[in-house]
């Protein structure tokens, strides 16, 4: 859907117009810009949104508090770990608990993985973009090295579903930090042989530096946060600014840039990917309640068996007896659930030891998951906001007493960025607008959600 | 069986094996199985090992639509309009759950599954499919490329 | 400043204007009137007590079907502002009726609100006085209603092309 014919003259010129999109090779996202075009100089550019619009907040308002869970997985899918864990905070904030300081930590892991991820996808596909496929084909091989750790934590590869209101899905598994060790290292050497390749080649210097400027005043009144706001010398961060769930206690830097263009983007990028790494490796060393070393005495039981056992009334003693879970719960074992998940019988699903082993468990099992009961916040709203990969990402949460949110509402971070997109590219020549857009890491499930 | 049908049988088996080797893929990326799609497309699954390496950027020169993500209805007409610039013999894999029946969008903005519009050949279910499952809808995709009637 | 001193600095000056406040989890909350809406956040804005040089989101929620609130004016504008010189947040308010819902545009002060207010036209139809171009945002033209009031059904598709249910 590329040129779609010539258009209006204005001054005596020929103007052309340049449709892109929505669906363009050179662009990794649907969204249409329409291009008003004197040569190869942008004039005038409208952006038009809206291709990926999936009624994520209509969405929300069907199901139970935990069943957004996994539409907030698809919103920044590059980074769903960071979505997950701030609806989840969103309602405890709702419903004033706090989570256990384990639980803290883990999501600060998780989401500086998350945060990795998007910034090596967003960094690799720029570049491919422009060219560079090696550096699109380094950046995802990291990636999966990241992945993997994702994987053996949440059970899946992307759409992970781990956050739930009040703790975790599942601890860590063992060997975890480990693990997550060699990842880094791994991601490291990826990072510093794509530094090699792309941070003082003339090639891509010359298509980043001094394109896509935006100036300081402007990124603030776009209301633009993350990278973008970073790479005009403003170092705000959520995280820093407002500290929450571990953030508080790792030391990090916020790094920023001053020029506010491309490069600067991309530099913000690179430098924001050691230091999230540098808190997961803090946060790893310094979890409380870490790995338990010796573990449970005697052989775990199936579930069946248990259940028999609770229907005989043999109930003495049997809660304090493992059973064998489905690999899919793994992680969930009543000695690791306690770790992570809040103390709060209105919130959170007992272990499962007590949901097949004890009548009170199963019904509070039951109370949480029927139709018309589960978590029920109290009358009111609140708004919790943390540092998604591409700036504040915030979810504002009204609540009617019921047992379904009334009302949710995701600040998409990288909506204002776009918003301020023909700002960025008025004035440039039409390729300059491939390197600006790679560089806002416009996702769709985000912007249009 | 006479002497021509034999050639032209044999002549449909050749083209067929070649078909298959050479799919020069449209990746109609719109959502979250791009992700997917991408690590299928890189180093570590490597779909080039099936010779569906290649993406062509025009619809006009390229063999299979890959619909990959969720598609609204304001991206529908869009995707027809892909779908009938492609040149014949064309197929369409459905990647992705959204793409195959809407999947949990079961809501105003989304199609509900993309066969409402456009023929599918191959469904690929998963949100999104691992990169296992894709490379098996791929080879899947690549036995009907070997034996379906062709034309020259 | 602390959200008591954000409110009482509000109350000082505009007194009037002010419907309600409250602080609750934490977020400090002021709904205001509409005729002084856009004076109460250019106040926001630009005194340097407040000092809220962002405006972090602009939704809005239909009140139609919250229990107690079903006769009271139906939507409910929300803003959210931060300012990064104080790190304190705002939340600003304005209730308008639904057989008249006009809120006064907030462009003139912060240029994302071009967008934002355009989601909410889109999704609840309430208007911005004064936009400079109230198109819908995330739909399509041809779609009839605004998806995110409580009376619009989830599955009511508006298809362009394909089967019509």
């Amino acid at each position: 859907m590329l040129g779609e014919g010539a258009g209006t003259g204005s001054g005596g010129q020929e103007m052309m117009h340049l449709g892109l999109g929505p669906q363009h090779p050179a662009m990794h996202g649907i969204i249409r810009i329409v291009t008003e075009l004197d040569g190869e100089v942008i004039r005038k550019a409208d952006v038009e949104i809206g291709y990926l619009h999936r009624a994520f907040e209509k969405d929300c308002e069907v199901g139970g508090y935990n069943n957004a869970i996994p539409y907030t997985d698809r919103l920044n899918y590059v980074s769903p770990l960071i979505n997950n864990f701030a609806y989840a905070s969103a309602i405890e904030k709702l419903l004033d608990i706090d989570v256990t300081e384990r639980c803290k930590y883990i999501r600060t892991i998780m989401s500086e993985i998350s945060r990795v991820c998007d910034h090596l996808t967003c960094v690799g596909a720029t570049a491919m973009e422009l060219g560079a496929f090696t550096v699109f084909l380094y950046m995802i091989k990291a990636r999966e090295f990241l992945w993997e750790l994702v994987e053996d934590v949440t059970g899946a590869r992307l759409t992970i579903s781990y956050g739930r209101v009040g703790g975790v899905k599942a601890d860590l598994p063992d060997g975890f930090a480990a693990q997550a060790t060699r990842a880094f290292k791994d991601v490291r050497e990826v990072l510093s042989e794509v530094h090699r390749l792309l941070t003082g080649n003339r090639i891509f210097m010359d298509r980043m530096v001094g394109v896509g400027v935006l100036s300081r005043e402007e990124t603030i009144a776009y209301s633009i946060t993350g990278p973008l706001l970073r790479g005009v010398g403003v170092g705000y961060d959520v995280r820093r600014a407002q500290p929450h769930w571990a953030y508080d206690r790792v030391d990090f830097e916020v790094p920023t840039q001053k020029d506010g263009d491309n490069y600067s983007r991309y530099l913000v990028r690179m430098a924001e990917m050691e230091q999230s790494m540098r808190i997961a490796e803090q946060a790893l060393a310094t979890m409380p309640g870490g790995p338990i070393q010796v573990d449970w005495e005697g052989r775990a039981v199936e579930p069946p068996a248990y259940v028999d056992q609770g229907k005989q009334g043999k109930t003495d003693g049997l809660l304090l007896v493992p059973i064998r879970l489905s690999p899919n719960l793994e992680g969930q074992e009543r000695r690791k659930h306690v770790q992570v998940n809040a103390d709060d019988k209105r919130v959170v699903l007992p272990p499962k030891e007590h949901t097949y082993g004890s009548i009170e468990g199963l019904m509070n099992h039951f109370m949480l998951i029927m139709e018309g009961y589960g978590i029920r916040p109290p009358l009111g709203e609140a708004y919790f906001a943390t540092e998604g990969a591409n700036g504040e990402l915030g979810f504002y949460v009204v609540s009617d007493g019921t047992d379904r949110p009334y009302r949710v509402r995701c600040r998409p971070p990288c909506l204002p960025p776009l918003a301020a997109l023909p700002r960025m590219i008025e004035g440039e020549m039409i390729a300059d607008l491939i390197p600006t857009f790679g560089s806002v890491n416009m996702i769709g499930g985000e912007l249009d959600r | 069986m006479g002497v021509g049908s034999f050639f032209t049988s044999k002549l449909d088996e050749a083209l067929g094996w070649a078909r298959k080797y050479s799919i020069f893929q449209y990746p109609f990326v719109t959502a979250c199985c791009g992700m997917e799609y991408m690590a299928t497309a890189c180093s570590h699954y490597d779909i080039d090992r099936f010779g569906a390496g290649l993406p062509r950027f025009s619809p006009r020169q390229a063999d299979v639509l890959f619909v990959v993500g969720t598609i609204s209805h304001k991206m529908a007409p869009v995707l027809k309009r892909i779908y009938d610039q492609m040149t014949e013999p064309k197929w369409v894999v459905a990647f992705g759950v959204c793409t195959c029946t809407g999947g949990f969008y079961d809501n105003y903005a989304t199609v509900q599954g993309i066969d409402t519009i456009i023929p599918v050949d191959v469904y690929i279910p998963g949100c999104p499919p691992r990169p296992e499952s894709v490379i098996d809808g791929l080879m899947k995709l690549q036995d009907q490329i070997a034996v379906s009637a062709q034309r020259y | 400043m602390s959200g008591a001193e954000i409110l009482s600095a509000l109350r000082a000056r505009f007194a009037s204007a002010i419907v309600e406040t409250h602080e609750h989890r934490g977020d400090t909350t002021v709904v205001v009137t509409r005729e002084r809406l856009r004076d109460v956040l250019r106040a926001c804005r630009d005194e340097p007590a407040l000092g809220c040089d962002f405006l972090m989101d602009l939704t809005a929620v239909d009140y139609a079907k919250y229990p107690g609130r079903e006769d009271g004016p139906r939507f409910e504008v929300v803003y959210h502002l931060y300012s990064l010189t104080h790190g304190h947040r705002l939340r600003v308010k304005v209730r308008v009726e639904e057989d008249d819902a006009v809120v006064p545009t907030a462009v003139p002060l912060w240029p994302i609100a071009d967008w934002f207010e355009r989601e909410v036209w889109d999704m609840f139809g309430v208007r911005f006085e004064g936009h400079p171009d109230l198109r819908r945002l995330l739909l399509y033209e041809e779609f009839v209603g605004h998806p995110l009031r409580k009376d619009y059904p989830i599955n009511r598709r508006q298809p362009l092309i394909g089967p019509k249910t």
